[in-house]
């Protein structure tokens, strides 16, 4: 069947929930009404990466890229392009303007800065249909590894890679397969980890989305690789359209051979399962991971043995991140030389970030290794809304910690972060501007780990505890003298005595922002004073007299009746009554509120 | 799958349905379909681009559609854009002259002088 033009739609989680599924039906009935329902196809496509600017929508053989499609904007793009093959301008992304709208998508700065790899085939192709995964060299590579590598050549390749692991250690990739190929046994297992729990990171829900079968191709690789013929997929049931792409690209896989046996018309036979996690942030470390697939509650041990000498129900396993995977194709096709051109020195290749926060661009965005962070922040995700001023970027999520803007032309790698006190992560940058609280922050993401902490040691279970009542306390102005020095201690002592990643990494975020924003820290606990006029507790919201013309609109407005005073004489906040909301200081046509 | 061949035929096969999105520098056929081209007859013009392309298995070369240019009485007119941004403008379509395009033009890379504004003008 032959169509004059092809309509892609996100159907990502992000434009998922704001309506995508509902534009998509729109756009069906508005073909059928014009009786081009057979010239033009609609294809359902994975994240784009822009996910601030969805839902994403575009017209081939155009390539025009409609951002923010609502429902009710359907029938004019069909009456308008599809019918009359007039662009609408107004829905375009990128630079209205520009003569050559054709081109508008590689235009865009968030676009044309990226190299997409891992992502290569997030919404470009219909992740629900196996047949354009090979269009675009789909199994091609798994196909190149069975007929014309042996295994140990597989490994050679992907150690000459220098592929290290994307989903937050950076342990070389090739080297973990070699250990696991190195053991013999009669039962070895390939584990995919799926279970992104990083608060703001979703490229591995992004690539489980929009490019499915790159996972089940790479794990296949890895099986013939290491000598398995059994794989799980362990991702988290929050990711309801992940699971369900996932299940349908495996049965698809399986319909076609390209999993089961003999593939290719090889003795190699491999299979996949997926298994649910319940949501446990602990279950992304891999030995609480592998614990949770056996069917046990999901802590983690000692190491070692490594999960390649002894993994999975006691057999070698490895066990990769999902962005680490969707590499592997493209290095066995394009090979090691290629792969190791892009990137720096000791980190080779593309990172994925998400980037969230305090920023233009909200989305996901894959950049070589190597790129600044100025370029991330400024070029890639179009600044600081409100051109406010840059402050801190934090990567790795819970366990990493911040970059401050002294290091914003730092490039990013794995060992240039680690320098900086934080770390890669599995890529969540979240970006903060001058009105964020860093000791509030480092709350937050303490909170989460103590939230999150299994229980099983004491140094993360009771540790990480106290060190959150330390900072609460700090945050609601009543800081003590030593509190800092008690910090560092227990953030110290923990790193050394907790049993597995979540708890050695867990005071990262408090000592990250101790070094470089120690003076923060100080005018809370010294001043009782947040600088960045963000704890509450310590904030004081007065009436300047000078500017006030005793309009009563901040008096009406206060949901606690804590402000009074007569019609044009300046009013007075009575400091019992007030709760802080910041009403006041938002309704004031004169800014004669101030905030401190 | 039994065979790297079986692989590729699926592979050759999709690839050419999915040819509309690559947007790489190619050969483009622009059809005027605004209220003046469809009512003289430009969507049978527009399908039979496409499909003489598909027939002849041609995947380098996009069709789309635009509005109106300004020369009503013309209609159906098509423009060709070659990969070298020359262009090239044929009026007074119907499906069999766009068929000889795709066989004259595209193929042997001869202008079908005789369908141009120039001819139709002169």
């Amino acid at each position: 069947m032959v169509y004059r033009s092809h309509v892609l739609i996100c159907n990502g989680t992000g434009c998922t929930a704001s309506k995508a599924p509902e534009i998509m039906a729109r756009l069906e009935k508005a073909l059928a009404e014009k009786g081009i329902e057979k010239e033009v196809k609609i294809v359902k496509t994975g994240c784009f990466g822009l996910c601030e600017k969805g839902p994403i929508m575009v017209v081939y053989p155009e390539g025009a890229t409609y951002c923010h499609v609502t429902p009710d904007k359907v029938e004019e793009i069909v009456n308008e392009h599809l019918v009359k093959g007039r662009i609408v301008k107004d829905l375009l992304l990128g630079d209205k303007d520009a003569e050559d709208v054709a081109k508008s998508l590689d235009n865009v700065a968030f676009f044309s800065r990226q190299f997409r790899i891992a992502l290569r085939n997030c919404g470009v192709i219909n992740p629900e249909v196996i047949d354009e995964y090979i269009a675009k060299d789909g199994y091609a590579a798994l196909a190149k590894a069975l007929t014309e590598m042996t295994p140990q050549q597989v490994i050679d390749e992907i150690k000459k890679s220098n592929l290290r692991g994307r989903g937050g250690g950076g342990f070389p990739t090739g080297l973990k397969w070699q250990f696991a190929a190195d053991q013999v046994n009669d039962q070895k297992y390939v584990c995919c980890n799926a279970d992104e729990g990083d608060p703001g990171a979703f490229m591995d829900r992004s690539i489980l989305e929009g490019d499915p079968h790159t996972l089940i191709e790479a794990m296949a690789i890895a099986g013939y690789a290491i000598g398995s013929n059994q794989g799980y997929i362990y991702v988290r049931a929050e990711y309801p359209i992940a699971v369900q792409r996932l299940q349908i690209a495996i049965n698809q896989a399986r319909e076609y051979g390209l999993l089961g046996k003999n593939i290719f018309g090889t003795d190699f036979s491999f299979d996949l399962d997926i298994r649910l996690g319940a949501g446990a942030f602990v279950c992304g470390e891999e030995t609480a991971l592998m614990t949770s697939i056996e069917g046990h509650r999901g802590e983690p041990r000692t190491r070692p043995p490594f999960p390649a000498v002894k993994g999975l129900w006691g057999k070698p396993t490895i066990l990769n991140n999902v962005e680490s995977y969707a590499n592997i194709p493209v290095i066995l096709l394009k090979g090691a030389d290629w792969f190791n051109n892009i990137g720096t020195e000791k980190s080779k290749g593309t990172k994925v970030f998400a980037i969230g926060g305090k920023i233009n661009n909200t989305g996901l965005v894959e950049i070589p290794m190597g790129t600044t962070l100025r370029e991330v922040v400024y070029d890639i995700g179009g600044g600081i809304p409100k051109g406010k001023k840059f402050k801190a970027a934090q990567t790795g999520g819970p366990s990493g910690g911040c970059i401050p803007a002294d290091y914003i032309d730092t490039p990013i790698d794995y060992d240039n972060l680690i320098k900086l006190g934080s770390m890669m992560g599995s890529g969540g940058m979240i970006i903060m501007d001058e009105d964020n609280c860093m000791v509030d922050i480092a709350k937050f993401f303490l909170e989460f780990t103590v939230d999150e902490s299994c229980g099983k040691c004491p140094p993360c279970r009771i540790g990480t505890k106290r060190m959150y009542e330390i900072l609460d306390r700090i945050t609601n102005g009543k800081g003590e003298e030593g509190d800092i020095e008690k910090l560092e201690l227990l953030a110290e002592s923990i790193k050394q005595g907790a049993l597995c990643g979540l708890g050695q990494t867990a005071p990262n975020p408090v000592l990250s922002t101790l070094r470089y924003f120690r003076d923060e820290y100080e005018a809370h606990v010294k001043e009782h004073r947040c600088p960045a006029g963000v704890c509450k507790a310590m904030l004081k919201y007065t009436i300047i007299a000078d500017k006030c013309k005793g309009c009563s609109l901040c008096s009406k407005k206060c949901p606690v009746g804590a402000i009074s005073g007569e019609i044009k004489k300046p009013y007075l906040i009575d400091q019992s009554k007030c709760i802080k909301c910041g009403v006041c200081m938002e309704v004031c046509k004169f800014a004669a509120i101030e905030k401190k | 799958m039994k065979s790297i061949e079986e692989l590729k035929a699926i592979r050759d096969k999709t690839l050419k349905e999915m040819s509309i999105r690559d947007n790489e520098d190619k050969v483009r056929i622009v059809v005027g379909m605004a209220t003046c081209g469809i009512a003289a007859g430009a969507k049978p013009v527009m399908s039979a681009f496409i499909d003489e392309l598909n027939k002849r298995n041609i995947n380098n070369v996009s069709v789309s559609m635009t509005g109106c240019i300004g020369i009503c009485r013309l209609e159906p007119v098509a423009e060709v854009f070659d990969s070298s941004g020359e262009k090239t403008t044929y009026v007074k379509l119907d499906a069999e002259k766009a068929r000889r395009i795709v066989a004259e033009h595209i193929v042997n890379q001869k202008v079908v002088t005789e369908f141009t504004v120039g001819a139709a003008e002169r």
